[in-house]
């Protein structure tokens, strides 16, 4: 026990590890206070869905020989998410099935770009993999990266703040939000931007199945046991930010991957969350 | 001139006609009545008055300078995911989002006009409780103290006594018929009970395979007329 707390302390030395503790950290808040509205307007996967939508995007940049695919690729993705999102629940696809439109149909079409045109490229199937499992290591980030988390977050934080009482009008009842005079398509469009920017971001730092896992699984944990908007957001935003941490101190100590550790913590206290729900349920009965 | 003037309306889904060449007139403290079979369009009309359906021909005129964050609405059935974490009070708050503007939060005085409609509907003891683990009439309570936290000057209601008991249906029309008397609130409700209308409303408009609009002594006597002519 002594000599874990003495690894993990000497690893806290070092700066690199402190800023992987940071946007981890700053990750999971930003992805678990969007996540509740997501899973509750039916867009849980739309991180898994977005990344496969910057794989077509790379096909495309590589086809069209792009040296440098990331604007492209970026204002491709922040493009299909607030499409994605624009529209509200109002549309005749759900969005669980417009997710997975999207995502299956720009994965099959940027396969069969690069299939077509460079039947023999490697260098995109680095790319791919990257994108569905982030950089090799949380562990190599820049310092222009940190700060362009550190920015992204406060605004996504604040944002969220000054728009908590619209996104719970919108994601309740967007008709009744619409008919009394709330500006319904701008809100959905902020919002949507905002997911995007997060999501985008998170893809590239921790990698979309690691996204994925933190929109869902606080969100999903804090709905078992809390029954207000209010206390659902906020119990989710603290789950999210102790299990990023503790994965993350859990993953240096004993040097397993940390996008699957955060996933294996989220996924325990998810379980406690459910057993504590069905207790206090059982207690009411 | 009038809060709401409707001329020649057309209106339906995808470009199919439901209703069409509808006219009729909302002046400010009119009590208009909604009648009509089952699928005859009166949602559709409801939500394409509210903006919520697109209007395929004709025109909607609101005077009096009416704002859409002055009408409050309670829509007929509203699909609430199983699953949806909100509060009583949450629900009913979020009734002053529209007035809200672009001030984020809500002023106290909001919050005490919130609690006041929460003790009007008399669930006042489901406050904190969470919405998806009501009874369907204690829900429709629910809907109806945030639509009048939306209203300042017009309430749109369609089919506000659905699922009510029998006492809270007399409650709710005598809410309903104050907001109207002492505070100047147009109301336009959708009913089925023809004889309610009869009673509270100042207008009936009868939409289906024939139109009706008029005053409720003008419906009277087209009803009796209707009787005795069957006699
Ligand atoms: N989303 C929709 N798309 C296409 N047609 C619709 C849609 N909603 C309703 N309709 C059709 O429009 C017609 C009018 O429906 P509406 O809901 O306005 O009736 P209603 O008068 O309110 O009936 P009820 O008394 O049952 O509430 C119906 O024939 C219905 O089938
Ligand atoms: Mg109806």
């Amino acid at each position: 026990m002594n000599e874990i707390i003495e690894r993990l302390y000497r690893y806290i030395q070092f700066p690199i590890v402190r800023n992987a503790l940071i946007v981890g950290v700053l990750i999971a808040l930003c992805s678990s206070l969007l996540g509740v509205t997501l899973v509750l307007k039916r867009f849980s996967f739309i991180g898994d869905g977005l990344s496969h939508v910057a794989f077509g995007a790379m096909a495309v940049a590589a086809v069209a020989g792009l040296t440098n695919d990331m604007p492209f690729v970026l204002a491709v993705t922040v493009i299909s998410a607030v499409l994605l999102l624009r529209t509200g629940t109002n549309t005749k696809i759900k969005g669980d099935a417009a997710v997975a439109m999207i995502s299956v149909g720009a994965l099959a079409v940027g396969y069969l770009l690069m299939n077509v045109f460079h039947p023999k490229s490697n260098n995109v199937a680095g790319d791919v993999c990257s994108t569905l499992f982030g950089q090799i290591s949380i562990l190599t980030l820049s310092k222009t990266e940190v700060w362009l988390c550190i920015v992204l977050s406060a605004v996504v934080v604040a944002v969220f703040i000054l728009f908590y009482n619209k996104i719970f009008a919108l994601t309740f009842d967007e008709d009744f939000a619409g008919a009394t005079g709330t500006k319904v398509s701008v809100y959905n469009l902020i919002i949507a931007v905002i997911v995007a920017a997060v999501i985008v971001l998170a893809m590239n730092l921790v990698g979309s199945l690691l996204i994925s896992a933190l929109v869902i699984f606080p969100a999903l944990s804090a709905m078992r046991v809390f029954k207000t908007f209010k206390s659902v957001t906020v119990c989710s935003a603290i789950i999210s930010v102790v299990c990023a941490l503790l994965g993350m101190l859990v993953s240096i100590a004993t040097g397993t991957p940390v996008g699957s550790t955060i996933v294996v913590v989220d996924i325990f206290v998810f379980f406690v969350f459910y057993l504590c729900g069905l207790l206090t349920e059982g207690v009411k009965r | 001139m009038a809060l709401i003037t409707c001329k020649n309306l057309k209106l339906g889904y995808g470009g199919r006609a439901i209703i069409d060449g509808l006219n009729f007139e909302v002046n400010s403290g009119d009590y208009l009545c909604i009648v009509g079979e089952n699928g005859s369009g009166k949602t559709t009309l409801m939500r394409t008055l509210l903006g919520l359906n697109p209007l395929i021909s004709g025109e909607i005129i609101f005077g009096d300078g009416l704002k859409k964050n002055e009408i409050g609405y309670l829509p007929q059935q509203t699909v609430v995911q199983r699953d949806f974490p909100a509060s009583v009070f949450e629900i009913v708050l979020s009734g002053f989002c529209g007035k809200a503007g672009l001030n984020p939060f809500y002023a106290a005085s909001q919050r005490k006009e919130a609690l006041a409609n929460i003790e009007k509907m008399d669930i006042g003891n489901l406050k904190n409780r969470c919405y998806r683990e009501l009874s369907g009439g204690q829900q429709q309570r629910v809907l109806l103290a945030r639509a009048l936290c939306a209203t300042s000057k017009l309430i749109l209601l369609d089919e506000p006594v659905a699922g009510l008991d029998s006492k809270s249906t007399e409650g709710m029309y005598s809410i309903i018929e104050k907001l109207n008397k002492r505070e100047n609130i147009t109301v336009i409700m959708i009913s089925h009970d023809i004889s309610a209308a009869r009673k509270y409303a100042s207008h009936i408009l009868h939409v289906g395979n024939e139109f009706f609009f008029g005053s409720r002594e003008e419906y009277g006597k087209l009803k009796t007329a209707e009787v005795s002519g069957n006699e």
